[in-house]
């Protein structure tokens, strides 16, 4: 299983990596080996504004729809298209196919987030 | 809900990569490497499944033939020696209590094979029913353990491990009393999965050998071991129903567009006729149809199915399929909407996402 080191982990397995006061989010390798092969990937509206911990995105395997839950507040400023055409990219890499770049709301609360040390030891007691 | 149950093939589900659910009661793996991997060995090569769940009753007794006539749907007569039958127990409402194969023995024996959701019921409404029938009824879910071996080179495996003539066996057809690895077993040319297979049911001390012997001699022709996430797409791309999605208590077998099933002339009286006869001479008002989505959406079991703007019906079972590629799906609508042709949306999440019905032979 793959982490990238100083990305910010949520139980839900986002993973979201701080920029000033841009972020990108996506889902982590763990989640899209555990979903299996995604078919479709319902992607917010650039503009849209999420609060921390609302789902902004769905990533649908053959299995089930899964919400994806946005790590920090803010608004969507950018979406991945590619994985319009291509959502099978999230299992190629997951980290290098982010879903989307937010622009934060104030400070990123990253308090209940994980660091990569911190998350690899919870995908492991899970 | 009380306690999990768990098949005696329980142990092998780590030994072999499942991943573990629970499922109408059972702990049961949903899958191992992976659905698709699973779907895709089932239909190119093989795949072997633990059915173990699946519930067995027997009837048995100079009366079981006028039994099953009164019980069933179907026309057990038109059933010859060793042939399996599919069918249904309805209500006097026509709602479906259980669909399920009846393997005839003979006129005088049965063996069912039932939806592990439904056993109790099942057994429950067969022994309410039994009236002044001189028929033994039992249930034997407890007794027996069950492989499915399924996809086109189900035979070429399972004939290293048997002497009979498997190639003499046609399908929907069975044989008791086979030695299977040694072991006592019931062999069965059938299946769920839209593929040629087998269902192998024996005692449950001797189903772990044989899940691993298969293994051994069927993983260089590309047998795979599969979970219940491939048995569900395999079975919904083969136009096969499932009790939950496409059947229910208050849904008629016509409904479910299973008509070819329901043998309403035949001369006994069975429960369920009256109101199936009058939904077959026109007071139908709904039925199971098969649509394919036009705009981009996944249509999953529980959606909302609209037209002319309005809620209308909703989806039995839906996937991506993983032998088309395409977004494909069944739902329960109206009659006047369910020809061929007809435009639908299905409610995804926030959008209504255009769909129109389609031929149900997905896989043509």
């Amino acid at each position: 299983m793959k982490i990238v080191e100083g990305n910010f982990y949520s139980k839900d397995h986002e993973w979201v990596k701080i920029d000033g006061k841009e972020a990108f989010v996506g889902i982590s390798d763990h989640a899209q080996d555990s979903l299996g092969d995604i078919v479709y990937v319902e992607l917010p509206d650039v503009g849209d504004e999420f609060d921390k911990g609302e789902a902004f995105a769905v990533v649908e395997s053959t299995k089930a729809a899964s919400d994806v839950y946005l790590p920090v507040a803010g608004k969507v400023v950018e979406v991945n298209e590619a994985l319009d055409d291509a959502p099978e990219l999230i299992n190629e890499d997951a980290f290098a196919n982010w879903i989307a770049k937010i622009e934060l709301s104030g400070d990123a609360d990253t308090s209940d987030l994980m660091d990569a040390a911190a998350y690899k030891e919870f995908c492991e007691n899970e | 809900m009380g306690k999990l149950l768990r098949s005696a093939l329980f142990e092998v589900y780590e030994r072999y990569g499942g991943n573990v659910v629970d499922f109408a009661g059972w702990e049961m793996p949903v899958e191992y490497e992976g659905l698709v991997p699973e779907h895709n060995a089932v239909r190119n090569a093989a795949g072997m499944f633990d059915v173990s769940h699946m519930g067995q009753i027997t009837v048995e007794g100079k009366d079981a033939e006028a039994f099953m006539q009164y019980m069933v749907s179907n026309d057990v007569a038109a059933a010859g020696d060793h042939q399996i039958q599919y069918t249904h127990f309805c209500r006097p409402d026509g709602g479906i209590v259980d669909d399920f194969l009846i393997y005839k023995y003979n006129k005088d024996r049965y063996l069912l094979i039932v939806n592990a959701s439904n056993v109790d019921k099942d057994f429950a409404w067969v022994n309410e029913n039994k009236g002044d029938f001189d028929v033994k009824l039992e249930n034997l879910s407890d007794q027996y353990s069950a492989i499915a071996l399924q996809g086109p080179k189900s035979e070429e495996i399972l004939q290293q491990l048997t002497d009979i003539d498997l190639s003499a066996m046609k399908p929907f057809r069975f044989q008791d009393g086979v030695t299977v690895n040694g072991a006592k077993a019931l062999v069965s040319r059938n299946g769920y999965t839209g593929e040629d297979g087998f269902e192998i049911y024996l005692g449950n001390d001797d189903v772990v050998a044989l899940w691993d012997k298969l293994y051994e001699v069927g993983k260089d022709k590309g047998l795979v071991p599969a979970g219940l996430g491939a048995r569900d797409t395999l079975r919904f791309e083969a136009n096969l129903p499932l009790y939950g999605n496409e059947m229910l208590d208050d849904i008629s077998p016509l409904e479910a567009s299973l008509g070819y099933f329901v043998k309403l002339d035949k001369e006994a009286d069975f429960i369920g006729k009256e109101v199936l006869k009058k939904q077959k001479e026109g007071a139908l008002s709904r039925k199971i149809v098969a649509f394919e989505m036009k705009g981009k959406g996944i249509p999953r079991h529980g959606y909302d199915v609209l037209a002319d703007g309005k809620v209308v019906g909703f989806v039995t079972t839906g996937y991506t399929s993983p032998t088309l590629g395409k977004n494909i799906g069944k739902a329960m609508v109206p009659i006047e909407y369910a020809k061929i042709g007809t435009p639908l949306q299905i409610q995804v999440r926030k959008k209504a996402v255009d769909a129109e019905v389609v031929s149900a032979k997905f896989l043509g």
